[in-house]
């Protein structure tokens, strides 16, 4: 098997969220950044699982500017054989997703693993573009996802309310949630040759930016909480009647 | 603008989150000065569809061809890009649900056409076509420009307006050539949780955390969802230890929800939980020790040991309902 796990780099889950130049910008001042955890703890790791099973390689491919590279380090520190790294910007999913599907058409995957969706964007969309892109099959939100290496998959994934259980012939696009791997810590020894592990940087393909964020802004705080006695619940039904009416 | 419509079905009924996506389609097209229309894919009772135009949709193409009550997103795409063709859409809204989640981006890399992922609100036309959607978890928002000629909005569940009429729509057969073999995933078996709400879609969550100790205790946490109708959740490390199954997982690696009332029982209100819900309209906080920081995000607060307050809140819940009718 042939693996292609696509790879982002977001701020850590604890980070501050400010933004900077009239609030059009993320204020990246300060902040640590992480490997995406649906990437990493799902997609990444089930790679490597169905490789230690099947044999085969784990690629990753990650589209971003150059501050990416320690984030992919990470990830190659898991277990990945090699990565690509497409320089450019990646503010636009179906941009990002284009660049993806250049990369993978010319690699020959099997199989293209993404996460459910990134931490700091929230699209839930770049697996499924990139499907769309190459014409292959999309499972959004899958579970589990097993295989043996004879070209089709039998893959869980959520539905409104259950789940689902399907087959389908491989290559195929797959996006991972919980359910599909437990998260992993890299060993010593794999840390110490991540640094050495091939990370190839690619000129991006021409591509059309569908989006564009113009401004952020962050929630009201909140007006103050009301303490009510723990033997007075009673009032606190009398509270979400009629002060919140949301029963 | 014309403006096209996904409904999404389940076995012939529709849910909360095709009403709000109906409801967003509509409001945009009047917004526009044009017309919406819905679709909706497979087995489903005339009547059912005819109800949508309590949403305000005048119009509902239905393709009844029964390969349809199988999902794949592949084939569902390619039906709505013809139905976008015949009606020259423009814009073309989805709930922002699993299935409108798998859907959309097919659409949008086959149309070219910008996707808003989760809209909080009908775009801002005065300038270009400009949504508000969660970004960072719900740590923040973000003004998103669709930049492309075609335009895809998925509508985040609980967090558009819903308008009722008693309007009845009309009900069009669509058809376009479907066969077997455009089926390229195959589903091979379907399990549905009966009798519960989808999480995105709870209007109420009672949720719990590690302060309730282990599973055997969930049925405190229970009793007060069923006393309120409402769905149940969990914090990470709780689904993680397989006390509760992983899609009740909410906050920043799970699932965000935007009740209109979250109720933590047993939750410290880490960060990464916070995120995930703090959309919620109104929290309830139950915790024993007074610093948990989720106070600190919560509007209603209860100091107390779970075990005794979550019984007696439910208690009181239940008087409360009996009154009531
Ligand atoms: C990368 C990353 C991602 C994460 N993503 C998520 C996420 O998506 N969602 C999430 O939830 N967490 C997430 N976490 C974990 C998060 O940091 C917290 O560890 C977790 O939310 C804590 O869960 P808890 O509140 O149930 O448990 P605890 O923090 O252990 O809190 C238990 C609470 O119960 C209270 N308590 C104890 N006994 C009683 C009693 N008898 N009655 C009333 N109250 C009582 C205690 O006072 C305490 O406040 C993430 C962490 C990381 C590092
Ligand atoms: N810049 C990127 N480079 C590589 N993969 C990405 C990038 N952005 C998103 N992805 C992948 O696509 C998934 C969904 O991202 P999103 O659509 O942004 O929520 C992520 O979990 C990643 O696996």
């Amino acid at each position: 098997m042939k693996i292609l796990v696509c790879i982002s780099k977001t701020p850590d889950t604890t980070a501050k969220i400010t933004f900077t130049d009239n609030n059009t910008k993320f204020d990246e001042q300060g902040v640590q950044f992480i490997v995406n955890p649906s990437d990493e703890w799902y997609a990444l790791v089930r790679a490597l699982e169905l490789k230690e099973a099947l044999g085969g390689t784990v690629h990753l491919i990650t589209v971003g500017g150059p501050d990416n590279d320690p984030v992919i380090r990470k990830a190659l520190a898991l277990g990945a054989d090699d990565a690509i790294r497409v320089d450019t910007d990646a503010s636009d999913g179906y941009y990002v997703a284009a660049q993806i599907a250049h990369c993978a058409r010319e690699g020959g995957y099997d199989l293209l693993l993404t996460g459910k969706e990134t931490i700091d964007y929230n699209g839930s969309g770049v697996g499924g573009m990139i499907a769309g892109i190459l014409e292959l099959p999309y499972i959004s939100l899958a579970t589990k996802l097993e295989t043996e290496g004879n070209g089709e998959a039998t893959v869980r994934r959520e539905i409104e309310g259950g789940e689902e259980v399907c087959s389908v012939k491989l290559p195929a696009v797959i996006s991972c949630m919980k359910g599909m791997a437990e998260q992993r810590i890299a060993n010593v020894r794999n840390i110490m040759m991540a640094g050495r592990k091939p990370l190839k940087v690619v000129e991006p393909v021409d591509a059309d930016k569908l989006t564009e964020i113009i401004s952020f802004t962050l929630p009201e705080p909140k007006s103050g909480i009301k303490m009510i006695a723990p033997d007075n619940v009673e009032e606190l039904v009398r509270l979400l009647h009629e002060e919140a009416k949301v029963i | 603008m014309p403006v096209l419509i996904f409904a999404d079905q389940h076995e012939g009924t529709f849910r909360k989150a095709a009403f709000e996506a109906v409801s967003y389609g509509n409001s945009l097209a009047r917004q526009l000065g044009s017309t919406a229309t819905a679709i909706v894919l497979g087995t489903c009772e005339e009547q059912n569809i005819r109800a949508l135009g309590n949403f305000g949709v005048p119009k509902v193409l239905h393709h009844t061809n029964s390969l349809l009550d199988h999902f794949d997103p592949a084939v569902y795409a390619k039906v709505i890009c013809q139905a976008v063709e015949q009606e020259s859409a423009e814009v073309i809204v989805f709930s922002h649900n699993f299935n409108g989640k798998a859907i959309a981006p097919l659409v949008s890399a086959r149309l070219k056409a910008g996707w808003v992922a989760g809209a909080l609100a009908l775009p801002d036309t005065s300038s270009g076509f400009v949504v508000k959607k969660g970004v960072f978890s719900g740590k923040a928002f973000a003004q998103v420009k669709v930049l492309s000629e075609k335009k895809i909005v998925s509508v985040n569940p609980n967090s558009v307006p819903v308008e009722k009429t008693d309007q009845q729509a009309e009900v069009i057969p669509f058809d376009s050539q479907i066969q077997e073999s455009d089926f390229k995933v195959k589903v091979t078996a379907t399990e549905t949780l009966s009798g519960t709400v989808p999480l995105p879609e709870a209007e109420i969550i009672v949720s719990g955390g590690r302060g309730l100790k282990g599973p055997e205790n969930w049925g405190i946490v229970e009793d007060l969802a069923k006393a309120l109708g409402a769905g149940t959740a969990c914090s990470r490390p709780v689904a993680d230890s397989g006390w509760r199954p992983h899609h009740e997982h909410v906050g920043q690696t799970g699932i965000t929800v935007r009740p209109n009332l979250y109720i933590a029982i047993g939750i410290s209100g880490a960060i990464q939980h916070l995120a995930g819900v703090n959309g919620s309209k109104y929290m309830v906080v139950i915790n024993k020790d007074p610093e948990a920081p989720f106070f600190k995000a919560a509007d209603y607060g209860i100091v107390g040991d779970a075990f005794e307050v979550v019984p007696r809140l439910t208690k009181a819940i239940e008087a409360f309902k009996e009154k009531q009718h």
